[in-house]
């Protein structure tokens, strides 16, 4: 079991909900960090199979292995997918020297109905500054029913983040998210070390729980993103939804947004004079 | 001297034109400027019709359909998808 202290606490879970994303930066120890690119720069990161136990994967002395097993990563995955995932797929993302194309935007997934959801983690390795790339993301689209590189024909958009960033740095994913690799203007090769976990467990108050009262977590899962449009007041019902999945207060509101429509007064008794 | 297309995509706010860009594309068909992902903060106009107002002709109005049964509260694609053109001198 991981330190309590090392869970996620519940406004960095409402950050999730309305963002799609937590970032950490520089979490890993940049010795760790020194001895993972070399493994990830050469390949030496064996592909495991797909639904193997996250806890049977890279045993030591494999550097990207202890990466995964650092207490606060560990922190990271048992408040969101819980104890014990399963391994899904990695990949070493490179993005070589000069290359001035971005990738397309995409989610990698399917159109995924489960209120259930992986996590996927970005890795960053070395000093990534933004003329190096690194992955973009767009906050706040890990609802969007989309498929994969459907929405490719987009180009940008008012909010996005691109991970500008130091050695070491964690950004750990809803897997709805939108995001593409960005163009590598230095003369050095862009590496971003990417691993997919589902959860085995309901995904039911996994975190750090003591702050679930904290009057600020109404604000946070309020968050609008500027891209949103006049679609802001859906994705708060999406979000309303999945709160209440993970915390399993099925009466859970922000504004009165689902309340208001779960309000059925034609079911209720005829009042008799 | 022969043209080409080049095409400027606005997403708006609302399917008023001139409502605030959210999302925003550039495809040159000239090949005068390349547009890749994640290449502007901002968008070239605030609108649509500040767009028209700078010679672009709207060459799409997207559709408004109301939400299939099932799908009220469901979000998905962009709604708001403006396609605008201008065409540019090529020299091929």
């Amino acid at each position: 079991m991981v330190d309590r202290d090392l869970l996620l606490t519940t406004k960095q879970m409402a950050s999730f909900v309305a963002n799609g994303y937590l970032r950490f930066d520089e979490l890993v120890p940049q010795d760790l960090n020194e001895a993972a690119i070399e493994e990830i720069s050469n390949r030496k990161i064996p592909r495991e199979e797909a639904g193997t136990s996250s806890e049977e994967i890279w045993p030591d002395p494999s550097a990207v292995g202890r990466v995964f097993r650092l207490p606060e990563i560990q922190g990271i995955i048992q408040s969101l997918v819980g104890p014990n995932p399963l391994y899904d797929h990695h990949a070493v993302h490179t993005v070589n020297a000069t290359h001035d194309v971005g990738q397309i935007w995409h989610a990698d997934a399917i159109i995924d109905l489960r209120m259930h959801f992986d996590i996927q983690f970005f890795y960053f390795s070395h000093d990534t500054p933004r003329e190096m790339g690194g992955t973009m993301i767009l906050p706040g689209s890990q609802f969007r029913r989309i498929s994969e590189s459907d929405i490719s024909r987009y180009q940008n958009f008012m909010g996005q983040i691109a991970m500008d960033c130091k050695a070491g740095t964690v950004v750990v994913v809803h897997h709805g998210i939108w995001h593409c690799a960005q163009p590598n203007k230095t003369d050095r090769t862009r590496y971003m070390f990417k691993l997919r976990l589902n959860p085995t467990v309901r995904q039911l108050r996994l975190w750090n729980t003591d702050d679930i009262d904290d009057p600020t977590i109404p604000g946070i899962l309020s968050t609008n993103h500027k891209w949103y449009g006049n679609e802001d007041r859906l994705e708060m019902v999406n979000r309303i939804k999945f709160w209440r999945f993970l915390t399993g207060d099925d009466d859970f509101d922000l504004h009165y947004w689902l309340g208001r429509l779960e309000n059925q007064p034609e079911t209720a008794p005829v009042l008799s004079e | 001297m022969q043209q080409r297309q080049k095409l400027l995509v606005l997403y708006l706010r609302s399917p008023d034109l001139a409502s605030q860009v959210g999302s925003w594309s550039v495809y040159d068909g000239a090949g005068q400027s390349r547009h890749t992902t994640g290449d502007s903060e901002n968008p070239p106009y605030n609108s649509v019709l500040e767009a028209m107002q700078d010679g672009w002709r709207v060459i799409q109005f997207p559709q408004q359909w109301p939400a299939f049964p099932g799908m009220e509260y469901q979000t998905s694609y962009l709604k708001n998808e403006y396609i605008l053109e201008k065409l540019e001198d090529f020299d091929g």
